[in-house]
């Protein structure tokens, strides 16, 4: 296990490396200089500019000190706002996504665990049929068309709930919702099959043999095992929240990353992109990296298989 | 018990002899793979529906933009930001023309005294809705269709190499995937978008740079489990080449995963250039896709729903029905499921 | 003799995707107190099938009862609610299944799997329930058990899963044990040793036990008497002796030419022609007469009743109806019926025929 452990460590830091050398070249490849917006600046004034970010200095010395300050939670200022740091910015702005992500999240993963618990044990049911229909229904609806959805229906036509802006938790019901849909069709579906197979096993066949009732079946035996794996797709759930965040809060108006992000990137701010860009990055391949050791652990069978090394 | 059996005819106990390759005789139709597959997905009603609902998109997007005689792209201010008129509906008061003027709702079309009837009604520069959803159904399904097939074809053809090869190939080769996989697809199709030139291939590249590494991973999964079969074993031992193995025994059997992955990598695609048109690093006007629709409806929602309407309904509509039909074809496909 | 469980006239019917299967088409036979029977056949024949609809574990919505009463305990199985079948699984019927590393949840520890029936029938509190399980772990051979009651099943070799398996079957003491296949998917070496655990077991806690398997030196070993099924049907019923040295079925001839022996003087083995047959659409009359070098005109027409053969033994083939032609049975058979006192081969001590 903890060999394994090392070896993702440094694939993570691999690919981390990968996609911040990979910025540090397009913003090189980018047209013009990352100051061309502030083209009215005089020749002298431009070289000051130019001194004091360090962009006279050959190629790899800026990258090398480019790395230096990714390190070290450095991601420059923000072009736009004046003296702004990004990483600043970021953890400003990170609370709102934070708590619309993780409601989203805590809220769609129970709702879609529930569903497909009721599909598979009601299997070939209105409820199986409803609840698969919901499944489809949150997979193929494009989260930014059912944000705008939502937010025509109840707030501008009943006018419930507030369109958007932040303004307490009551704004972030709709874009929590707008966000749940992906998880909660993701774990249905995956719950379903899970259940729907492990239902079918012969160890769920000996618990019958045992004299087991339904209930027991369901939640003593089959629950636990169905479970298990779905913490596999809590990666991907967590990379189509991030995707969705960007519109979802962009539709809601909620000023968190996502919505910065968006803003930078019509308004051209390199480095806010590039900051949120790696931020980005490292939150998805750590949420991976937590995924895959967690699996480890509440899983008995990768556990001690694990252990015995 | 015997009692009713005294009856039976002396010659009926002559001994017979039967040819024993008789009892090996395959009673059912012999049907070949993709017969019993059709026989499967012809079950699933969701997924014959969707194949006829996409059929109707795939040509309306061909055929709708000459429908009608307005030109896509042509802008006619006069004739901005109009509701839906279609005739023989209008007397059942949908798609009547009404529409919000101020605070009032009236006929939009005898305010302005426009003789013509929009579909789906126009935009804020007057351009007719109904050839442009189509125009820009058009634009979406070229966008995926290619992404999937690039995808498709760097992924079998990575994928392929490292699993037969095997060996120091396939080591080299995985770890490079390892490490790329850690790469967010979001992170990196926006930064490639902001390098290159806006339009449809930059999106198509976007899309692809990191679409390719999912199928090579199937890919490589399947041509593993299928290399080591002894029907590849025995092809092998009667001195078949690489290529005939290749084509004549592999490709055939992940043929189907193959099909499978497609039908789920198109929806992502779809979905993918909306995403992108949205945040507004997609097409750029005029061009119109089901993104930059979606984009243009969702700024004038509150006044004008329409204009999101039908885009959304549309990517909507295409979203499930790939999805049901990749769901119909992995029922039928994976033989794990036969029973 | 008591019977514990009685099957008459059982009659089922899978419902697939490819039409009806009629997987059991009338099978009789019953079970004797501290008795063992073993069923064999092939795959496919319904054996697995008949004891799983004693237990009621078939899938209920492709599953159709067509005839027939399953007599346990003056009830018949297949009209108790399912409510009382859960009382009757695992406390007086209970069973093994084939495959022992598949037939454990993989995320419980196995003492409480062991547990769970004690809890669950017996009523007995945590505390004795754990003492119970740790007795039944030892009882079935597992060494330091209480060390083991806190381990997953991962954590065990097959043939040690598979005297879990045992251990949580006889938790309850019941009255029929019902193995299937228990030890196909074992080693052989392995396989030795559940079968004398089993024989054992049976002789300290005095269960009735059907044994499902195809394979023959496991019935020598095993059974008191043996009922051979074939194509959903029994062909062929009788004690251990009467099946294997005075056989009558021609099916029960090619099974036993087809067990390989030390002592066989050909050196190639004999395989039964044919398939089983497909009972989608099950053949007229007797089922193995297509593959049988001993059928008779009236085999494609009419399905043979079981004819008696001595009080113990009785076998469904025209060749035992009086006009049935005489036929000799291939030559290990006839080898084998000679040793045995009433078969019309036995050369007795004098070595005459009779």
């Amino acid at each position: 296990m903890t060999k394994y452990i090392t070896k993702r460590v440094v694939y993570m830091f691999l690919s981390l490396f990968l996609i911040a050398s990979f910025t540090f070249i397009l913003m090189k490849l980018l047209p013009g200089s990352p100051l061309a917006s502030a083209a009215k600046l005089s020749v002298e004034q431009r070289e000051v500019v130019y001194e004091k970010y360090g962009l006279n200095d050959p190629i790899p010395v800026q990258y090398v000190r480019y790395m230096g300050n990714l390190v070290q939670g450095d991601f420059g200022t923000s072009f736009q706002y004046k003296n702004v740091d990004v990483s600043y910015l970021i953890v400003k702005k990170l609370k709102y996504s934070a708590i619309l992500g993780a409601q989203a999240i805590f809220v769609g993963t129970i709702i879609g665990i529930i569903l497909g618990m009721i599909a598979a044990l009601k299997q070939n049911t209105i409820w199986d049929y409803g609840s698969t229909i919901v499944a489809i229904l949150g997979i193929s609806i494009p989260s930014f068309v059912f944000a705008a959805l939502l937010q025509y229906v109840f707030a501008v036509h009943w006018q419930i709930l507030p369109v958007g802006l932040w303004d307490g938790w009551t704004s972030s019901i709709l874009p929590s919702i707008a966000l749940a849909m992906g998880p909660i069709a993701i774990a249905a579906r995956f719950i379903r099959t899970e259940m729907i197979e492990v239902l079918s096993s012969d160890y769920i066949m000996l618990a019958k043999a045992k004299g087991a009732n339904w209930f027991e079946i369901a939640f003593k035996h089959a629950f636990r095992n169905a479970l298990i794996p779905l913490v596999t797709v809590l990666g991907p759930v967590a990379a189509g929240l991030l995707t969705g965040s960007l519109v979802v809060e962009q539709i809601f108006a909620i000023p968190g990353i996502g919505e910065q992000f968006v803003k930078s990137i019509n308004s051209n701010d390199f480095s806010v992109i590039m900051g949120t860009t790696m931020f980005f990055s490292v939150f998805l391949i750590v949420i991976i990296l937590i995924v895959d050791i967690l699996y480890g652990i509440i899983d008995p069978r990768i556990r001690l298989a694990g252990g015995d090394k | 018990m015997t009692n009713n059996l005294e009856k039976l005819p002396k010659d009926s106990f002559e001994r017979i002899t039967i040819d024993s390759t008789h009892a090996e005789k395959i009673t059912k139709p012999s049907l070949s793979f993709w017969q019993d597959a059709w026989l499967r997905i012809r079950k699933n009603k969701a997924a014959i529906i969707s194949m006829f609902i996409l059929a109707f998109i795939v040509i309306m997007a061909f055929v709708g933009p000459y429908m009608v005689k307005f030109d896509p792209q042509e802008v006619n201010v006069t004739h901005a930001n109009l509701p839906p008129k279609i005739p023989g509906l209008e007397k059942w008061g949908i798609a009547d023309g009404q529409g919000k003027l101020g605070t009032k709702t009236l006929d939009i079309y005898e305010v302005k005294k426009i003789d013509e009837y929009y579909w789906f009604g126009t935009d804020s520069l007057g351009r007719d809705l109904f050839s442009r959803l189509w125009m820009g159904t058009r634009i979406s399904l070229y966008i995926a269709l290619v992404a999937a097939i690039i995808d498709v074809f760097i992924g079998v053809l990575y994928g392929g190499i490292s699993a037969y090869y095997g060996g120091r190939t396939d080591d080299i080769m995985q770890r490079i995937v390892e490490v790329l996989i850690g790469i967010p697809t979001l992170v990196i199709v926006i930064l490639m978008l902001l390098v290159m030139e806006p339009g449809i291939w930059a999106i198509i590249i976007a899309i692809s740079i990191t679409g390719w590494i999912g199928m090579s991973r199937i890919v490589r999964g399947q041509v593993l489990k299928f290399k080591n079969q002894e029907f590849v074993l025995a092809a092998k031992t009667l001195g078949a080449s690489d290529s005939r193995i290749i084509g004549k025994h592999l490709l055939p059997n992940i043929m189907a995963i193959i099909i499978i992955n497609m039908m789920f990598t198109i929806p992502t695609a779809i979905f993918f250039e909306a995403f992108l048109s949205f945040i507004g690093l997609g097409l750029q006007a005029p061009a119109a896709s089901l993104g930059t629709l979606i984009n243009d409806g969702y700024k004038f929602l509150e006044y004008q729903p329409h204009m999101l309407f039908f885009p959304a309904v549309l990517i909507s509509l295409l979203m499930i029905a790939f999805n049901l039909i990749g769901d119909g074809l992995r029922d039928a496909l994976d033989p794990k499921m036969k029973d | 003799m008591e019977k514990v469980i009685e099957v008459k006239n059982l009659e089922l019917s899978f419902h697939t995707f490819a039409g009806e299967v009629k997987a059991i088409r009338g099978v009789n036979f019953e079970v004797n107190k501290g008795e063992t029977l073993a069923i064999v056949g092939e795959s496919g024949s319904g054996k697995s099938v008949t004891t799983k609809s004693i237990m009621r574990l078939l899938p209920e919505s492709s599953t159709e009862f067509k005839n027939g009463e399953i007599l346990f305990g003056g009830k018949d199985l297949l009209k108790i609610s399912e409510k009382e079948m859960q009382k009757v699984r695992g406390k007086d019927i209970s069973m093994i299944f084939q495959d022992p590393m598949t037939s454990l949840n993989p995320t419980m520890p196995i003492g409480r799997q062991i547990m769970e029936p004690l809890l669950k029938h017996q009523k007995l509190s945590k505390a004795d329930a754990r003492k119970k399980s740790i007795e039944l772990l030892g009882l079935v051979g597992m060494p330091k058990p209480e060390l083991r009651m806190k381990q997953y099943p991962h954590q065990f070799s097959g043939g040690q899963r598979q005297r879990i398996v045992i251990a949580v079957a006889l938790a309850c003491n019941p009255k029929l044990l019902i193995a299937d296949e228990p030890t196909t998917a074992l080693d052989v070496t392995i396989q030795g040793q559940i079968l004398e655990l089993m024989k054992d077991l049976q002789q300290k806690i005095d269960t009735s036990i059907i044994f499902i398997t195809h394979d023959l030196g496991v019935v020598a070993n095993v059974a008191d008497r043996v009922a051979v099924m074939y194509g959903g049907q029994i062909v062929e019923v009788g004690t251990v002796d009467e099946i294997f040295y005075n056989p009558q079925h021609p099916y029960t001839w090619g099974l036993l030419s087809s067990m390989p022996s030390l002592d066989a003087a050909e050196d190639k083995l004999y395989a039964i022609p044919g398939t089983p047959p497909d009972l989608l659409a099950p053949p007229k009359g007797d089922a193995f007469a297509l593959r049988s070098e001993y059928a008779l005109k009236i085999d494609l027409e009419q399905t043979p009743p079981m004819f008696k053969v001595s009080d113990t033994h009785y076998a469904a083939t025209w060749l035992l109806h009086p006009d049935a032609p005489q036929v000799d049975p291939p030559v290990g058979i006839v080898e084998r019926m000679k040793t045995f006192p009433g078969s019309r081969y036995y050369t007795g001590n004098a070595g005459g025929a009779n």
